[in-house]
């Protein structure tokens, strides 16, 4: 049995120690964030948090694990309660397929816990790691922008987003 | 207004809805009288499925469903077709509850694909939703005893203007009607609209990004199982021996299927499926043959292969060319659709019935292909669109849901679970083909294009299933199926043609379609189709004519158009672009491009700046503007989200993409050996500028912005460095060889 606590709750996992954590993550815990995208740690869409740090959940076995705080997408806001990284995609509507973007907002989320006011350049560095396919990442990069605003300004009231519906 | 309504029936329930529609000519021969002789067509989809309950039920609860054939592919077709069916309907748009692909619950709509959606699926809908209104409100009128002129209907409840009110659901409780269904409706009126028009939300997105289960990857049944598929390592490989022994003693596994070279294992857990696919994997040898053409001739390959060839446009004889003629090839590699997110999909043997969840663009041709594949009737087999990652076209979705119907019968009872690994997608998916394109033009004294020759090589962008042989999983079972003859698509949409007729008027053109049949790497419908590579053919071509003609190449395409619409989407875009103003600097060029999509959907141009880095040959688009006249725009930040997701996808195309192979496999089987775009060396800006045309039909826009893109950006280096590059990609080592570094 391997211990991991996953937004704040501590699991006990019946798995292979080697497994990657992704695995465990969907299979076993049914989370649905982290993404299988390549398994190879090339793609970013099974980016979580450890320790405030983004990892690639397909790459790192899970008896590595044990004692570090991981965050996945859920640990961000629920679809009725959503945190502010959840809120700045939905405003923006930066997602097409939206596969990579649970991926995206993870990495996002590592950077804006260290720097509240990140340049553009270090926006794009940081996410350079995270592939999409749809050409989303113009409305990626505007959603960090408005994340580090919304956290920022202490999550108030949204300003207008696009599709004002 | 009551005319054409007759209650049949009366559900002593009370429950449920009903509308249900028929056709007038069924209602004509039931009542009588005789059917009308030359009845226009239907509207849209409506064509092949005419009943109107096909697309809309009301129920008695007030609450209103609303059936499509067509399937999210994160284009945002839902939201776009619920505003379409609110519009029409007068309910808020959260009221309607809207059923995607289903081979049990929808209408045929055959492919998602062409950005046909809109047209096909939403002209469907807006009609329907004019019809059952209308219905409704003779509905009231009857129960009223006025006149449909004295009612309005607001948010699903109709009033009389004494004030008496009811709602939809009071109006159908109890009863089902039969009704005919009119090619004409009364829609309303376009300047009136409120939902259409208004950019709405995605329906969709708030799920996505909070992890709820909407991907078919998300699906977990109960007593779901896991497996994995060894896949061969190279199209024509025959499976020589297995050892099965040591993954059947793993962990967790349940059972290895193994049918001719078809090798696939189940497991309880999705990591032990993994584990013991590679365990397998080591324990099987393979016959491979060396069937690929060398990378490095493969343009000549193509051009040697015996092709069927077409006279699209103009004689035979075609146009004389002097001396002074100039010509150029282009040349486009095999590109991937490669979704971020592997093919996946979930079969169930039960009961006699296959279900089959999958992201396939197709469920009724893909239920087809299965049952097919089974040898079993159509009826026992259902396929269940449920989002996948995108695809861009025809990629290994179908496939996938054919593993999983194959295992799924080899292992009845439990759903089983099928992921593909990235190696699979990218080694397997059917690729967009390569192309190579001549064109040839003479110019007159005025500077003015009077001849015009262009010609396309390609294999065919259509091989999707049914039949079974376009299945790859199909191929390796011990009863193999083979993959048919492919066949042209005809014009006006065309395939590898797509978009070779140019929209500019010369005096005198010929284009010839060279359709090469033989297929070295399996290719497929990859997004735009031939259109890509003719519009970045064509568009490149126009930037070099101009450039002999010393004429400016946003007036010089002006000065070949006819129509009127096109001409406003280039003048849009040069003026947003600031293009009359523009104002060089070193390293930076600028580029144009124009099409519009099929000849005949939506007109998008594109004005775009690069900057060249001269030491390492990187090229970055700086900032694109885009005008995109797609007719009537129903919710318009989904379809600028389209076309700058279009652009985007398109630089990295135009600036990455290849597919490698040697003699024997692809060698692109990962993002090292297959790069994409990344954030780094994203744009600037990207500025989409749309042309809205309320009352105007639906003109698809999905897969507008690729071959523009190509163009201009390809032309924005030639600006900025001097040099053309004539063959895809931009690669850093062809930039630099162009420019003599």
């Amino acid at each position: 049995m391997i211990t991991l606590n996953v937004n704040g709750v501590s699991h006990q996992v019946d798995a292979d120690p080697v497994t990657p954590l992704l695995y465990v993550l969907r299979d076993h815990l049914q989370l649905n964030g982290a993404k299988f995208g390549c398994g190879l740690g090339q793609c970013g869409s099974c980016t979580v948090m450890a320790d405030g740090q983004a990892i690639l959940s397909c790459v790192v076995p899970i008896s590595v694990m044990q004692g570090r705080r991981i965050k996945t997408l859920e640990g961000l806001g629920t679809i009725d309660n959503p945190g502010p990284m959840q809120r700045a995609f939905i405003e923006e509507q930066a997602a097409q397929c939206g596969f990579c973007i649970p991926g995206m907002m993870m990495r996002a989320q590592a950077l804006l816990e260290r720097n509240r006011s990140p340049s553009n350049e270090e926006i794009l560095s940081h996410m350079s790691n995270n592939l999409c396919h749809c050409g989303t990442h113009m409305r990626i990069v505007r959603a960090v922008k408005r994340a580090a605003e919304l956290m920022k300004t202490g999550n108030p009231a949204s300003g207008p987003g696009r599709g004002t519906r | 207004m009551n005319d054409g309504i007759s209650r049949r029936s009366f559900l002593a329930s009370g429950g449920a809805l009903l509308l249900s529609f028929s056709l007038r000519p069924a209602l004509a021969a039931a009542q009588g009288t005789p059917t009308p002789k030359a009845t226009p067509p239907l509207p849209g989809s409506l064509k092949d499925a005419p009943a109107l309950d096909s697309w809309i039920r009301i129920n008695a609860d007030g609450s209103i469903t609303v059936f499509t054939g067509k399937a999210e592919l994160g284009q945002g077709i839902k939201t776009a077709l619920i505003q379409v069916a609110a519009e029409e309907l007068v309910v808020e748009p959260r009221r309607i509850n809207l059923v995607t692909a289903d081979t049990s619950r929808t209408p045929n709509e055959g492919y998602t694909a062409g950005s046909q959606s809109m047209q096909d699926s939403g002209t469907a809908i807006l009609n329907a939703a004019a019809q059952v209104r209308a219905i409704l409100v003779g509905l009231a009128s009857s129960r009223f005893n006025v006149p449909p002129d004295r009612l309005s209907v607001h948010s699903g409840t109709v009033r009389a203007d004494d004030g008496r009110a009811i709602s939809y659901g009071e109006l159908v409780a109890g009863q089902q009607l039969r009704m005919t269904a009119h090619p004409q409706s009364v829609l309303r009126d376009h300047n009136a609209r409120t939902v259409m028009g208004q950019s709405m939300q995605r329906v969709d997105i708030p799920a996505k990004v909070t992890g709820n289960a909407i991907y078919v990857q998300d699906v977990r049944l109960a007593g779901m199982v896991h497996a994995r598929v060894v896949r061969p390592p190279s199209y024509g490989a025959r499976l020589r021996t297995l050892d099965a022994g040591p993954a059947e003693k793993m962990p967790g596994v349940l059972k290895i299927v193994r049918d001719g070279s078809y090798v696939a294992v189940v497991a309880e857990r999705e990591y032990q499926a993994v584990a013991a696919m590679r365990v397998l994997a080591r324990g099987a040898s393979w016959d491979e043959l060396s069937t690929l053409p060398a990378q490095a001739d493969l343009y000549a390959h193509i051009q040697r292969l015996p092709a069927q060839d077409s006279v699209i446009f103009g004689s035979s004889a075609g146009p004389s060319f002097g001396s002074s003629a100039i010509t150029s090839t282009y040349k486009r590699p095999y590109q991937m659709h490669g979704a971020i997110g592997p093919s996946c999909a979930v079969g169930l043997h039960k009961d006699g019935i296959v279900t089959v969840w999958t992201h396939s663009q197709g469920v009724y041709p893909l239920r087809e292909a299965i049952a097919e594949m089974l040898r079993v009737p159509a009826d026992r087999v259902r396929c269940i669109h449920v989002e996948g990652s995108g695809c861009y076209g025809h990629n290994g979705a179908d496939d996938a849901g054919a593993d999983a119907a194959l295992i799924a019968v080899a292992f009845p009872g439990r759903p089983v679970r099928v992921q593909w690994m990235r190696e699979e997608e990218h080694a397997w998916e059917p690729y967009g083909s390569a192309m190579v394109s001549s064109a040839q033009a003479q110019l007159d004294g005025s500077g003015n294009i009077v001849d015009w020759q262009y010609e396309v090589w390609s294999n065919t962008h259509l091989a999707r299933p049914a039949p079974a042989g376009n299945l790859a999983p199909a191929w390796h079972l011990e009863k193999p199926f083979t993959p048919p003859s492919p066949k042209p698509i005809p014009q006006p949409t065309g395939g590898g043609d797509r978009n070779a007729i140019p929209l500019y008027k010369f005096q005198r053109a010929r284009v010839v379609h060279h359709f090469v049949p033989a297929m070295p790497l399996r290719v497929s419908a990859l997004r735009a189709l031939g259109a890509y590579m003719n519009v970045f053919s064509i568009e490149t071509f126009m930037d070099e004519l101009a450039k002999a003609a010393r004429a400016d190449p946003v007036e010089f395409r002006l000065r070949h158009l006819e129509d009127q619409r096109a001409k406003e989407a280039i003048a849009l875009a040069a003026d947003r672009f600031g293009w009359s103003r523009y104002k060089r600097q070193k390293g930076r060029g600028r580029g144009f491009a124009f099409a519009r999509y099929k000849n005949l959907a939506a007109y998008t141009a594109i004005a775009c700046e690069v900057e060249v880095d001269r030491e390492n040959g990187q090229v970055r688009v700086v900032r694109a503007v885009a005008a995109n006249d797609s007719g009537e725009a129903v919710n318009p930040d989904g379809l600028r989200n389209q076309i700058e997701g279009g652009i985007i996808q398109s630089i990295s195309w135009t600036l990455y993409e290849a597919v490698t192979f040697d003699r024997t496999r692809i060698t692109s089987v990962d993002w090292a050996s297959y790069p994409i775009l990344r954030f780094p060396n994203l744009p600037d800006s990207v500025d989409v500028y749309l042309i809205n045309r309320p009352g105007q039909p639906f003109l698809g826009t999905g897969e507008a912005a690729q071959g523009p893109t190509a163009a201009a950006l390809a032309n924005a280096v030639a600006d900025a460095t001097g040099a053309r590059i004539r063959e895809l990609p931009l690669t850093r080592s062809r930039v630099k060889a162009a420019i003599g570094l």
